[in-house]
């Protein structure tokens, strides 16, 4: 496999530099009869078990379910030259629509896509735009939001672990939504905070949750990629709450599944259909697209059955607000740990706030830390 | 309602002994490498061997224990290209160790690419010992763990005794303080830095095996995160002594489970300074260590990291 890959980048390699010397004449085969090749740039593992493979899974969504089209990828490409490389690579091939799907691979794309105006380029959770360059990402903090519902009805000890891996805002987010959620349903109950400090270190984040069960934290919700949180919970006799994949899928035995509330997902497939559809149609334009539950790229993996019928009606009727755009977990009052109203009733987080977010609402145990405080 | 103090401190240290065993087997492995005079900088690759072929070998057999004997072995294995090229042909052993190191990553990345992610069926479980575990406190801590816990127990006190109290601790620690004289002594050299090169390798592949035979019963690339590293420091604090390793060991398990636990008690310490404090202890003990070391001249082997050529002089 790694040697296919391998001669496939020698391959690429080489058609660059005939692509670039002689054939230019002979480069525009009759679109009626030509597949759609598009491309995925991985920066981890596809089958990371986490991030990467949300994607891996949403290429082969796209490839079953579209049969004009034609797909690869690259996994493990690091952020910086490599990546502009990778990318330039895909365009001098023939490469009709390439995604990245990490945010470190912002600047080698803008550069590729400059210099490749014939190709289209789809960058995750980025922020650049060009005219061929188009950004994407998910609303994750939806199904954070629905999953911090089933924690508050769930808690005994109304005391809820969340183990984080940064203090970023993609990460805070997603304790503040999760922790809405969490007090609509149970105002008495707190969300208490652990950082790993560090990306992937499964054995790190089986010892806070332990930290936080020890605690008394009866339910300990991931927002890190490895299941160790979820192993630690179950191993207490506890509940978690699973990130990226549906976490309860990957466990053995069906008390270990059951241990497992539910997960929040990526869901990419549909939207890189939807995508790679508007290129084949030439309806493709550039421009920012956050999709939430409503798109189908983000969602609430099957709830476990150790959740009582009424929760999961409930988790629903909530949903269907937030399908039909009548609610966000961002929308006021929200009031920030020492009980000040930041966002009044009636209004909404603006989504330049929500990209920035650095303070946690009331409910969260934790401090956001300062650099050198 | 709240759990008292007394318990969940309890509770971290039993904790904190797990992963510190997954530190006490490589540390022990390479202060007795280090004590025949060969410096194995490849601890964290020999860990990921450890680790992948264990938790391949637990799959295949459906026994963790079995498992965790075939990524002992195949550590082994790979330690023996590293006593091969150190001993034997005299290459140097700091970039032979880094080189195994990153050996030992691209080859559990490759092979273990399609095992990510997938769970053993059994997995090593605690046992308490009776009697012993009813002891108030000291009991759940020490004595409520799994049998790879107890063997490092044993082996701690085994390595003590063969080191100090034995002929062959004796040979060991001349071959790393004078390889030279040694060899005039008769003690066969390079024979006997084969052997604790080797068995070394073989327990910094318990400590990665124990992870994914028992601690986190799955796969994933790089499950090791670098601990191959701080047992390398732990050497140099455990002045290569073993029961030093131990208490090396628990000391750096023990201030990371605390640091997470202070976190989920509220303690507002900013936790990328916690986070660094297993670090930081490493400064501080290397510094400390040396200048020991420099006064009363203890531990250090004399001629670490130098190859042995009978025919030169």
């Amino acid at each position: 496999m790694k040697f296919l890959k391998a001669s496939l980048v020698v391959l690429l390699a080489v058609m660059f530099v005939v692509g670039s010397t002689g054939c230019k004449t002979a480069t525009t085969p009759p679109p009626a009869t030509k597949k759609l090749k598009v491309a995925f740039v991985y920066v981890g593992p596809h089958n990371d078990g986490g991030y990467s493979q949300a994607h891996e899974e949403g290429r082969l969504y796209l490839q079953q379910n579209d049969p004009n089209v034609e797909t690869t990828y690259s996994e493990s490409v690091p952020e910086g030259s490599q990546a502009e490389k990778t990318f330039r690579d895909y365009a001098s091939a023939g490469y009709d629509l390439i995604f990245g799907t990490s945010f470190g691979f912002m600047d080698a794309m803008v550069n590729a896509a400059k210099d490749n105006p014939k190709t289209i380029f789809m960058h995750a959770s980025g922020y650049k735009r060009a005219d061929n360059l188009g950004t994407y990402f998910g609303r994750m903090e939806q199904p954070d939001y629905l999953s911090g519902l089933i924690a508050g009805k769930m808690t005994k000890t109304n005391k809820i672990g969340f183990v984080l891996p940064y203090s970023i805002p993609e990460c805070i987010r997603e304790v503040d939504s999760f922790t809405v959620g969490v007090r609509e349903v149970n105002p008495n109950a707190t969300v208490t905070v652990v950082y790993t400090n560090s990306w992937f270190d499964p054995a790190t984040e089986g010892n806070a949750a332990k930290s936080l069960l020890n605690q008394n934290c009866d339910i300990i919700a991931s927002g890190v990629d490895s299941p160790a949180p979820l192993d630690a919970a179950f191993a207490a006799g506890k509940y978690g709450i699973g990130y990226d994949m549906d976490m309860a899928a990957g466990m053995k035995t069906d008390a270990e599944k059951k241990s497992v509330l539910t997960s929040r997902i990526w869901h990419w497939g549909p939207y890189y259909l939807k995508v790679a559809k508007s290129v084949e149609d030439g309806t493709w334009t550039s421009g920012d697209y956050w999709g939430g539950m409503a798109d189908g790229i983000v969602d609430l993996a099957p709830i476990s059955s150790a959740v009582p019928q009424e929760v999961i009606d409930y988790v629903n009727t909530r949903k269907q607000l937030i399908l039909d755009g009548k609610y966000t977990p961002f929308d006021g009052p929200m009031v920030n740990q020492k009980g000040e109203t930041i966002v009044p009733a009636g209004t909404t987080m603006s989504d330049a706030d929500q990209l920035n977010l650095q303070w946690f609402v009331q409910g969260v145990i934790g401090d956001i830390p300062k650099s050198g405080s | 309602m709240n759990p008292t103090f007394g318990s969940i401190l309890i509770k971290v240290l039993a904790g904190a002994l797990q992963s510190s065993t997954i530190l006490l087997f490589p540390t022990l492995g390479e202060v007795l490498t280090e004590r025949s005079g060969v410096l194995n900088l490849g601890l964290e690759g020999l860990m990921l061997i450890g680790a992948f072929f264990g938790f391949l070998g637990a799959m295949k057999t459906g026994n963790p224990y079995v498992g965790l004997l075939i990524g002992m072995a195949a550590a082994a294995a790979a330690a023996a290209i590293l006593a091969f090229i150190c001993v034997t042909l005299r290459g140097n052993q700091t970039v032979t160790g880094l080189a195994l190191t990153i050996f030992g990553t691209g080859l559990t990345g490759f092979y273990g690419d399609r095992w990510v992610s997938q769970r053993l069926a059994t997995a090593i479980k605690p046992m308490a010992i009776p009697g012993l575990s009813r002891i108030p406190v000291l009991g759940p801590i020490l004595f409520s763990q799994d049998l790879i816990v107890y063997a490092g127990y044993i082996l701690v006190a085994l390595f003590w005794f063969l080191l100090f109290k034995t002929k062959a601790g004796v040979h060991l620690r001349a071959v790393g303080d004078n390889a030279k004289a040694a060899d005039a002594m008769g003690i066969n050299v390079v024979g006997t830095r084969y052997f604790w090169t080797i068995l070394g390798g073989a327990l910094a592949g318990a400590g990665g095996a124990y992870i994914t035979c028992g601690i986190h019963p799955y796969w994933l690339n790089g499950i090791t995160s670098g601990r191959g590293w701080i047992a390398v420091a732990l050497v140099v604090f455990a002045m290569w002594n073993p029961l030093n390793a131990f208490l090396g060991s628990f000391l750096f398990g023990s201030i990371e489970a605390l640091q997470l636990q202070l976190q989920a008690g509220g303690t507002y310490i900013n936790s990328a300074l916690l986070s660094m404090l297993p670090y930081l202890t490493t400064f501080a003990v290397i510094i400390v260590a040396t200048v020991i070391v420099r006064v009363r001249h203890v531990g250090t082997p004399k001629e670490l990291g130098i190859p042995y050529a009978r025919e030169e002089r």
